[in-house]
């Protein structure tokens, strides 16, 4: 048997399922599969209101991959804002950049906190390998200022998930973009000061303790670069890095 | 928790407040006596919304307590229910005494509000009190009935007398771990750890996050963030839930162990949280 004709198998058991115990297995052996063609059930699986399912679907969407995103980026089901917000994760953690533009819009603007909560999340994520060399920078600003805005979001889930990528952000920035690893470095002190959420404030606090070390390191393995090379002229910023 | 206006400034740029008419604080106090009942209910919700903790909202909101004008066909109390839940949320412990009186009240859910709103406001004053409510349904140290017993909000009391530390009550408590009714039993175990800290009951509910209705798994997931019972961490993430419902559960245990450290580093347990917390966003 050929994966397309497993497809049809698996994919025809997801659509006969006649309970919520059937549907979620039929879900996971699809998601489990990692077939190509089972994109469209899976992301449909996003709308069944099966929360486990939904999670299966999710799953086998990150594992199918950079395949999988033209078809959520096409078929994100505007009317439905849970099975919105289980895109958005599938968006999020495959990582392309492709759904740059659909993440910055749904952290920002999306009336749902579960979908701003997954965009902002999503943001901090991203390949940014994928992008071409020249326009990393300019891109990872356009993300930081969004951040910014987002860690100021009513919702302190949103918050919370706008910390963890102004972590990761700040890390992947430290060398190339100290402005603005610096920029995110105060705004993670004034919600650590201000923030009224105990939860949002820890999470800072541990973001914080995971970008000190990594600045350390960083500057050290630039210096001892440096040293190694005994190179006479001052590199450009992020000459250590690629 | 205080400030309550600026609290209103930080939610009202999405325009997420819901369809209701935007009101301000002297409008919304004065509406508590407004000749319109529709507007005297929807004032009482509205100052507990944006926690409008000024002496006039607590004392209008008091007042509200022994409102006889709006009436429900069944004999219900809409705007002392709304005002019960209000007073709970903007911590003003004057209402304490007000809020053991409506205990009494001949409408279930006003009982309901005023004991929720009791435990919020932490005050151990009112614990005999509820004590009393749950001995209604109580024969000795034993249930009165097999039955679904309705007649007083158990899970209220349950919870309440856990959060509120009742341990000379304990033994009122356990009794209802049998209640017909499963979120009257989650709501014991629930109220047995935090009298006991023994493990057994927070493992009950961790047992019941493995159950068939989402209703109930949901429910239990606000049971355990309330107690920050770490040993769930696990099974909260894996439960079949939305995961809005799971994050507000772990960040209980996440909050939990925060306070319970005094240290400025990281416990294992609240890292192990951090990690789980930040893979179901």
């Amino acid at each position: 048997m050929n994966n397309s004709d497993l497809a049809q198998i698996l994919i025809r058991a997801v659509e006969e399922a006649d309970s919520s115990d059937r549907l979620l297995d039929a879900v996971q052996e699809l998601a489990a599969a990692g077939i190509e063609e089972s994109v469209p059930t899976l992301i449909a699986a996003l709308g069944y209101n099966n929360p486990g399912a939904a999670v299966a679907a999710v799953d086998g969407l990150i594992a199918i991959g950079e395949v999988a995103v033209p078809s959520l980026l096409e078929l994100i089901d505007d009317y439905n804002y849970s099975a919105r917000a289980w895109a958005v994760r599938a968006l999020a953690g495959i990582g392309d950049v492709r759904a740059l533009d659909t993440l910055l819009e749904a952290a920002k603007n999306d009336f749902s906190l579960s979908v701003r909560r997954a965009a902002a999340r999503g943001l901090g994520t991203l390949r940014w390998h994928q992008l071409p060399a020249e326009k990393v920078k300019s891109v990872q600003i356009q993300v930081v200022e969004a951040l910014l805005l987002i860690s100021q979001d009513p919702e302190w889930i949103v918050r919370y998930a706008a910390v963890t990528s102004l972590e990761t952000l700040a890390i992947a920035i430290a060398v190339t973009l100290p402005d603005q690893a610096l920029r995110i470095t105060n705004q993670l002190q004034q919600m650590l000061d201000t923030d009224v959420d105990l939860g949002v404030r820890t999470r800072v606090k541990f973001a914080q303790q995971k970008i000190q070390p990594q600045q350390h390191q960083e500057v050290f393995a630039l210096k001892r670069k440096l040293e190694d090379t005994e190179v006479s002229e001052i590199p450009h910023r992020g000459g250590g890095r690629r | 928790m205080n400030s309550s206006p600026q609290k209103f400034e930080d939610l009202s740029p999405t325009g997420n407040s819901g369809d209701g008419e935007s009101l301000t604080v002297e409008q919304a106090i004065a509406n508590l006596e407004s000749a319109d009942l529709g507007l005297r209910f929807y004032a009482a919700w509205w100052l507990g919304r944006f926690r409008i903790c000024e002496a006039a909202a607590v004392t209008g909101l008091i007042k509200a307590l022994e409102d006889e004008a709006d009436r429900t066909p069944e004999g219900g109390y809409p705007l002392r229910r709304n005002a019960a839940r209000a007073l709970g949320k903007l911590g003003d412990r004057q209402a304490v005494s007000p809020l053991i009186a409506c205990l009494d009240c001949s409408d279930f859910y006003v009982r309901e509000a005023a004991a929720q709103s009791l435990e919020m406001l932490g005050d151990p004053i009112c614990i005999p009190a509820l004590s009393e409510l749950l001995q209604v349904g109580l024969q000795g140290e034993q249930l009165i009935s097999k039955q679904p017993d309705l007649s007083q909000p158990y899970e209220a009391i349950l919870e309440a007398l856990g959060a509120l530390r009742a341990t000379e009550y304990i033994a009122l408590v356990k009794p209802f771990l049998e209640h017909p009714i499963e979120l009257v039993q989650y709501a014991a175990a629930r109220g047995m750890y935090q009298l006991t800290q023994e493990p057994v009951y927070g493992e009950r509910l961790v047992k019941a996050l493995a159950g068939d209705k989402l209703q109930l798994r949901r429910a239990v997931l606000a049971d355990l963030g309330a107690i920050g019972y770490l040993p769930a961490a696990d099974a909260i993430a894996e439960t079949l839930a939305e995961n809005s419902l799971k994050l507000i559960s772990l960040k209980g245990l996440l909050e939990h162990q925060v306070n319970h450290t005094a240290t400025n580093t990281f416990s294992a347990g609240a890292i192990k949280v951090i990690n789980l917390m930040d893979s179901l966003l």
